[in-house]
């Protein structure tokens, strides 16, 4: 198991408080910048690893800074019962949930240059036994939202005010474990349940409306009992509005409308970035473009 | 014995999977193939260029891939059913109990990039536990064809004699056996013959188990080596006769111990009349992986031909 780096805890209180301090304007320029820095650590964690999903690291990162330096009740050096959850239920990104917990100071950030290395806790899907922020094991799509029931349930009888929320891929959404988890949630009206949708169109092979469909999804994701609300992923300030609790009783669903591969111009929107290794030239690209 | 050429070429067994798969389809059309968002990774690019009605991707829903694909079986169909092995198996095991092996569709499942093969992406996606789940399946074929030359021999067979079967098509690179090692269902292929011990060897453990023979041979001890390329229906024949023709059986395979190949091995020979039996060791994972590349991984659990021809020696001392 990683261990807290506290002063990297220090300098991620710092700047949470400073952007829960700022003006609109300044706060969405604080949460980018933010996010592009976490974008350059996961390339270059991805050409030191040679492996790695860069097209949707990139898609999912401002979801994350946005929860990591906002919306969430947590704190590395101290994990209280009743702080809230996070899954990452598209495991395939563990780089960007790495270099997103260890800016937060879960870990040292020196430790992603272990990132796939051999005997290194940073495998290429979190584990929640070996790294800390990881609240369970992901991977096999179709599992984080499940689990992210049973734990709002859990909140629910404990009396924790404790909210879950969980990031799935659009693709994902195909899995039918995610549609049961959602009737669920809604049967148990489970207001602390969030589910953020990586909605960026594409999956491993193909785009995502040639492969399975799931338009209309927000009405899919009413139906099933949702309070859906629709946003640019991409929008910091517009995410960290529609993380707002509930308003039905029932569980949030967030449309986060991305771009996969986000912010280098030569994979944004293309397949075959899902997992594929930038050769030298294009990383170097690739980290000015993200500057 | 032929001396293993290590410096000879090894393949990644998929090639040779997808062109068989499409030579048989372009001359029968009942042959189709059903994935999961894994078109690329199946290597069944160029069968849905051909093949574009004949290729069935029911998106990132396995247990429902796995239903379809009994669906096509009973209507007379060949469904050739393709994804990564961990989640074809585990994701969809009830699907393939129920749906497959219980209602006897005749649906072969293909489980790509098998065992530790997917190195850091971790335990969730090595395919280590599939043999030991499917093998408690009645009426299921496991089907693990060693080379490019048997796995295309199991893909014509299962096409010519469609049947509920589960083949492991293997991603990480292996040298190509010899000649002797044409597939036959339910029949262990002996590769090499000896008389001290008898390596019972598994996929990509075959030509590991060659060079193990040869280390041991060096060392005057005479190994048998059976590749087990069929492991349902079981070739108790062959087993049988290693236990009364050798002093001990190794058995290895890129498998949990639990269940696998050698608990199928050991359970039979425990049944021999006392005086028959033989030592049984059992080489396999006994844990999820750690973070490493295939390589080192199975270095890890012991799979390499050094620890084999040790495992080899234990198992003699003790008979
Ligand atoms: C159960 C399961 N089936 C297949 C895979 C292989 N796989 C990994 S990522 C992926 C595509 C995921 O697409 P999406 O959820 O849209 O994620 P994103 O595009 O945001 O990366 C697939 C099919 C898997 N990890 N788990």
């Amino acid at each position: 198991m990683l261990t807290t780096d506290l002063e990297q805890v220090l300098i991620w209180r710092a700047e949470r408080d400073r952007i829960a301090a700022a003006e609109p304007a300044e706060k969405a320029a604080l949460l980018a910048g933010r996010a592009q820095a976490i974008r350059r650590r996961v390339v270059q964690m991805i050409m030191t690893a040679r492996q790695g999903h860069v097209g949707g690291d990139m898609s999912v990162t401002d979801i994350l800074t946005t929860l990591f330096y906002g919306t969430l009740r947590i704190d590395p050096a101290d994990l209280p019962k009743d702080r809230d959850r996070f899954i990452l239920s598209k495991g395939h990104c563990a780089a960007a949930l790495y270099a997103t917990l260890a800016s937060c100071g879960y870990f040292s950030p020196n430790e992603l240059d272990t990132f796939m290395a051999e005997g290194s806790a940073l495998n290429g899907h979190p584990n929640r036994v070996k790294v800390p922020g990881v609240e369970t094991n992901t991977g096999p799509l179709g599992h984080g939202l499940p689990v992210a029931v049973g734990q709002a349930v859990g909140a629910h009888l404990a009396g924790s005010p404790a909210r879950v929320f969980v990031v799935a891929g659009d693709g994902e959404l195909q899995e039918g474990s995610n549609w049961e988890a959602l009737m669920a949630a809604a049967h148990y009206g489970l207001e602390n349940l969030t589910l953020v949708v990586d909605r960026n169109r594409l999956q491993q092979g193909a785009r995502t409306e040639d492969t399975n469909g799931l338009d209309p999804l927000d009405a899919r994701l009413a139906a099933f009992g949702c309070e859906v609300r629709s946003v640019d992923g991409h929008n910091h300030l517009a995410l960290a509005e529609a993380y707002a609790p509930s308003t039905t009783g029932g569980p949030v669903a967030v449309i986060a409308n991305t771009i996969k591969g986000k912010g280098i111009s030569f994979m944004e929107d293309r397949v075959e970035w899902h997992h594929k290794v930038p050769t030298s030239e294009q990383a170097d690209q690739a980290l000015l473009e993200l500057a | 014995m032929t001396a293993v050429d290590v410096t000879a070429p090894v393949h990644d067994n998929r090639k040779a999977f997808a062109e068989e798969l499409m030579a048989l389809a372009a001359a029968d059309t009942r042959i189709v193939a059903v994935c999961n968002d894994s078109v690329g990774s199946s290597n069944l690019v160029e069968f849905r260029e051909r093949f574009p009605d004949r290729l069935i991707n029911v998106g990132i829903a396995e247990q429902n891939m796995v239903g379809v694909g009994a669906g096509l079986a009973s209507m007379g169909f060949v469904p050739f059913v393709c994804a990564a092995a961990p989640f074809l198996t585990g994701r969809s095991l009830e699907q393939i109990k129920a749906d497959v092996a219980y209602s006897q569709h005749p649906v072969i499942l293909c489980g790509m990039s098998p065992g530790m093969a997917y190195g850091e992406l971790g335990p969730t996606h090595h395919s280590v536990e599939d043999l030991s789940w499917l093998r408690a399946l009645p009426g299921l074929d496991i089907v693990l064809p060693a080379d490019r030359a048997q796995t295309r021999d199991a893909v014509r067979m299962l096409a010519a004699e469609p049947r509920p079967a589960f083949m492991r098509v293997g991603r990480h690179k292996v040298p190509d056996l010899p000649e002797s090692s044409a597939l036959e269902r339910g029949r262990f292929q002996q590769l090499c013959d000896g008389a001290d011990v008898t390596i019972v060897a598994v996929g990509t453990m075959v030509s590991r188990a060659l060079q193990a023979a040869e280390a041991l041979a060096a060392d005057g001890v005479t190994a048998r080596v059976l590749n087990a390329s069929w492991i349902a229906p079981f070739d108790a024949e062959a087993v049988r006769a290693a236990a009364a023709q050798t002093r001990a059986i190794v058995t290895v395979e890129e498998a949990n111990v639990s269940g696998g190949l050698g608990a199928a091995v050991a359970s039979l020979v425990a049944a021999l009349p006392a005086g028959q039996r033989v030592p049984v060791e059992i080489l396999g994972l006994h844990d999820f992986a750690p973070t490493g590349s295939t390589n080192a991984l199975l270095t890890h659990f012991g799979l390499d031909p050094e620890h084999l021809a040790e495992a080899a020696k234990a198992a003699m001392a003790r008979a």
